[in-house]
């Protein structure tokens, strides 16, 4: 930028008014497109929910399928903990250089797009060609247990990444004095570390939870009759579009769901927010000659290899089985056909370019909008009550299931703005959906640069403007571009909240659901081929970014 | 018994030695200190006696028994560390009993236990505070007592009083000093502040770069400093290069710069040689006006500073050098900047050392 420019920009970031302007924007966006919207759209259609209510039958499917949904949801996230704690344990504190390998290994689930995943992991427990072939028969029909495992799988990497990181963060002096005080590893990692770093023990569970709360593309591919909130909400929309269901039924049911979905999320994540701090890990008791025994080789051995068996049988190998079609097509006309664009490729490729670009658009969305919100939650800038209140707001997409936001999202803007182009809609419910996860990224970078800076770079003369481009900007650029890599990978995965606002358009997930689900006459090759080519072009992208931020930061 | 050997130890991370072919023998119930410079090893040191890092070579013992393989929480060792590490999920009274309950002691004996600490820290009255409740001088005391409640015969203390402020610091190093006298521990104290080496220890190791250089009692190192070092850390001294110019049964004669000759009392150093002579700055005998004598110099004040106890001057003397010399403020007369005296001191009080071969500056420097 010309010198000229920036320094009138500076000078004008001086004043109160233009700062206090453009965090007002940023907040007035926050409520207008992403706050209010799916609210509203809930709002509007209240009446609605009247027909649920006078069809016993209905109400009572939509409550067994919601039921399953938390069910699954908490189930999933307490195995997450379980496990996800000593593979972070393994990744942090093992001596082997294989390790920083594994660390990468362990967000492969994370890259590949949920849609490709929920096939893959198909494919590998219940189609013949994967493990149930060794067994002669289906070892896991797509169906609950099929469920489990696939959010298991996904919701996994997340919690290792939270508690690497907090272990990372960790300060090693208070274990070294519970070493010191006589107590075995197990003691002090179990009364001291793992006390200590409960709040990111909670943050991981939040995280999976709500990640398996949200999760519709995946889990409509290998739920098979079993229904939770997500597949309940999309059945009633396909039931509706073939005629079997009136619009009003359709309308009640979707808003019921999508209601009590969102208000059991939010008291659940109130009462984890309330009783969290509250709760107590039992470390009160100690148990010295058995925690001894479990603490040294023999038994840490057994623990770790317990944790890579777990890792590599049930997340890996699953998760990339469906390169194997994919290898498969290569070597049949599958792949000259796709590359030509024939038959239904046509509508891949233009699927798979609306995700990318879609992902782009949303990602460089998130910085203009998120950027100036994260700092007024870092900063306090509004004082430390309201600053608090929008720290908390901000969250509240993350916690509402992806589909239900899409659901009132799309009915808020359908309803009262029925002009505004449907590529439009995928953008807000995009960006409603990824930007917790921007601001709650960068608000962290920021609160780690300590005040001091800022006020140094004050006391020398900056303005607010400088200090934000020459301070702040090149100490947290690594965490904005790891900020974007979650931002564009939730966007490229999401399905839920894509199918509930898309009439017309398809992005890369919603076309593959739609192949799995046998909507389009494909092949399993094509299909193998179409995750293959997702989960390709996701990796070089990521791996892309990964390399401009190696070793500068960690997401 | 908790005496502490080390035999050749020798600890490297990465390519740096931190601590280099290290053998010392801390007796029981002894108050011993480990001081030098900030990154010279140090706390190194005393992470590897309480076992929280292995040495790559030599031998540990803590009592006969080798510990090299022993896990800290086998040592027997009470550690206080610089940053107090209290637990701040837990309140003072669960972070002292701690010790006992990881140990297995029954409830009654542990809260027994916890009880006496609490009245020898005198925070009686603060058991339910949380560590973020409690002042830095608190934290600490809170600190030592989780460490003596775990039972320890050998109390670890890892700059201990670095995070106080000056006047809880010096209240604090009495009140441990006496703690572990009247427990009959042996502790073994990590310090950069040579003030608070000499006030509490019993004998004091100065290490440099990985290496002890020297071991004894505050007084032994204060007044016989075995190299250039030691006599720099400990205390204050000045220093005049200058060459061997003749020897006799008195001693040394050394030439400084400028040709004044001093005698030492130094009987090793050879003609020819080049050499540092310290002396300690309460040593001189200043005098108004010139005077001619043995180890006499002339000089001008050029600087002049109070600071309470003493008066500091800073004479520039014939030959160029620097020097400075601490008087009472109280009992001797009073010199003025730009008054010309006469400075001496005698033969006894010299320390004569080799030059080293790095340089002088390189030779003292202490970062």
């Amino acid at each position: 930028m010309p010198k000229k420019i920036t320094e009138a920009l500076d000078r004008l970031s001086s004043k109160k008014t233009i700062k206090y302007g453009v965090y007002l924007t940023a907040v007035a966006i926050f409520f207008a497109l992403i706050l209010l919207p799916p609210i509203l759209g809930i709002i509007i259609k209240w009446d609605t929910m009247q027909q649920v209510l006078n069809q016993p039958q209905l109400m009572t499917q939509a409550l067994n399928a919601i039921e399953n949904s938390f069910a699954v949801a908490l189930l999933v996230s307490a195995l997450d903990v379980a496990t996800g704690i000593p593979m972070a344990w393994l990744i942090t504190r093992g001596k082997s250089k294989w390790l920083n390998v594994l660390d990468t290994l362990s967000d492969i689930p994370f890259i590949v797009p949920t849609a490709a995943l929920g096939y893959s992991l198909f494919l590998f427990w219940s189609d013949p060609s994967g493990i149930s072939s060794l067994f002669g028969n289906t070892l896991v029909s797509p169906g609950w247990l099929l469920i489990i495992l696939l959010h298991f799988t996904f919701s996994y990497p997340v919690v290792v990444r939270v508690v690497v990181g907090a272990l990372l963060d960790y300060k090693m002096e208070y274990e070294k004095a519970s070493r010191t005080l006589g107590a075995p590893p197990l003691t002090a990692s179990r009364t001291v570390t793992l006390s200590i770093l409960k709040p990111s023990l909670i943050a991981a569970f939040i995280l999976a939870f709500s990640r398996s709360i949200s999760e519709t593309g995946a889990t409509m591919m290998v739920a098979g009759v079993f229904e939770n909130g997500p597949v309940f909400i999309q059945n009633m929309k396909d039931n509706f579009l073939a005629g079997e269901v009136s619009q009003a039924t359709y309308e009640g049911s979707i808003v019921f769901a999508s209601f009590i979905l969102i208000a059991v999320s939010c008291t659940i994540f109130a009462l984890i927010r309330i009783l969290g701090p509250r709760l107590k890990l039992p470390i009160k008791r100690v148990w010295p000659t058995f925690e001894r025994k479990l603490s040294y080789s023999k038994a840490s051995t057994s623990r770790n290899s317990i944790t890579l068996l777990i890792f590599f049988a049930i997340i890996l190998i699953p998760s990339l089985f469906v390169a194997l079609p994919a290898f498969e097509a290569i070597s049949t006309d599958t792949l000259p056909q796709s590359l030509s664009g024939a038959g239904v490729w046509g509508e891949y490729w233009q699927s798979l370019i609306l995700s990318y670009s879609l992902g782009a658009v949303v990602t460089v969305l998130n910085i203009i909008i998120g950027l100036p919100m994260a700092i007024i939650v870092a900063r306090r800038k509004f004082g430390t009550l309201p600053s608090a209140i929008l720290d908390v707001l901000v969250n509240i997409p993350l916690i509402v299931p992806s589909i239900a936001l899409g659901v009132s999202l799309a009915i808020f803007w359908k309803q009262n703005f029925a002009f505004i182009p449907e590529i439009w809609l995928l953008i807000f419910a995009h960006l409603a959906i990824t930007y917790p996860y921007f601001v709650r990224s960068m608000s962290a970078a920021v609160e780690r640069i300590s005040l001091d800076l800022e006020e140094a770079s004050r006391t020398l003369g900056a303005k607010p403007l400088g200090v934000f481009r020459t301070i702040i900007l090149p100490l947290t650029k690594y965490s904005i571009l790891s900020g974007a890599i979650m931002v564009f990978t939730r966007s490229v995965s999401e399905t839920g909240a894509t199918l509930a606002v898309a009439t017309n358009l398809q992005t890369a997930p919603v076309v593959l659901v739609n192949w799995v689900k046998q909507k389009v006459a494909v092949t399993p090759l094509e299909i193998g081929l179409g995750c293959g080519f997702l989960i390709l072009f996701s990796f070089i992208i990521l791996l892309a970014l990964r390399l401009i931020i190696r070793g500068k930061g960690r997401y | 018994m908790p005496e502490v050997r080390l035999v050749n130890v020798t600890k490297k991370f990465g390519k740096i030695t931190a601590v280099d072919n290290v053998s010392l023998h801390i007796h029981d119930k002894e108050y011993f200190a480990l001081l030098g410079p900030s990154g010279c090893g140090k706390t190194t040191l005393l992470r590897l006696i309480a076992g929280l890092i292995q040495p790559d070579k030599g031998e540990i013992y803590i009592g006969d028994k080798l510990v090299n393989d022993v896990p800290p929480e086998d040592r027997d060792i009470g550690f206080v560390f610089q940053t107090f590490a209290l637990f701040p999920h837990m309140n003072a009274w669960n972070n002292v009993i701690y010790g006992p309950r990881v140990k297995g002691f029954d409830m009654e004996k542990a809260e027994t236990i916890g009880h006496e600490v609490f009245e020898m820290v005198k925070l009686h009255e603060r058991l339910d505070a949380f560590p973020s409740e409690l002042s830095g001088g608190m934290m600490q005391r809170i600190a030592v007592a989780r460490a003596l409640a775990a039972g320890a015969k050998l109390l670890l203390l890892d700059e201990p009083l670095g995070q106080l402020d000056a006047k809880v610091r010096n209240e604090l190093r009495y009140d441990i000093k006496k703690m572990v006298r009247d427990l009959g521990l042996t502790a073994i104290h990590v310090t950069h502040d040579q003030s608070e080496a000499m006030a509490i220890s019993d004998r004091i190791a100065v290490i440099k770069k990985g290496k002890v250089l020297q071991v004894g009692t505050p007084q032994e190192l204060y007044m016989n400093p075995e190299s250039v070092f030691v006599a720099h850390f400990i205390g204050e001294s000045n220093f005049l290069e200058g060459y061997v110019s003749s020897t006799s049964s008195k001693g040394a004669v050394v030439e400084l710069r400028g040709e004044t000759k001093v005698q030492t009392d130094d009987k090793s150093a050879k003609i020819g040689e080049r050499v540092i002579l310290a002396v300690r700055p309460e040593t001189f005998i200043v005098e108004k006006g010139l005077k001619s004598g043995k180890n006499s110099f002339l000089g001008e004040i050029e600087r002049v500073t109070f600071e309470g106890t003493n008066i500091r001057y800073e004479i520039r003397l014939e030959n160029q050098d620097l020097i400075v010399i601490i008087k009472p403020s109280l009992t001797e007369e009073w010199f003025n900047t730009g008054e010309k005296v006469t400075v001496s001191f005698p033969p006894e009080r010299t320390h004569v050392f080799a030059y080293p071969k790095a340089g002088l500056r390189e030779e003292i420097a202490v970062e």
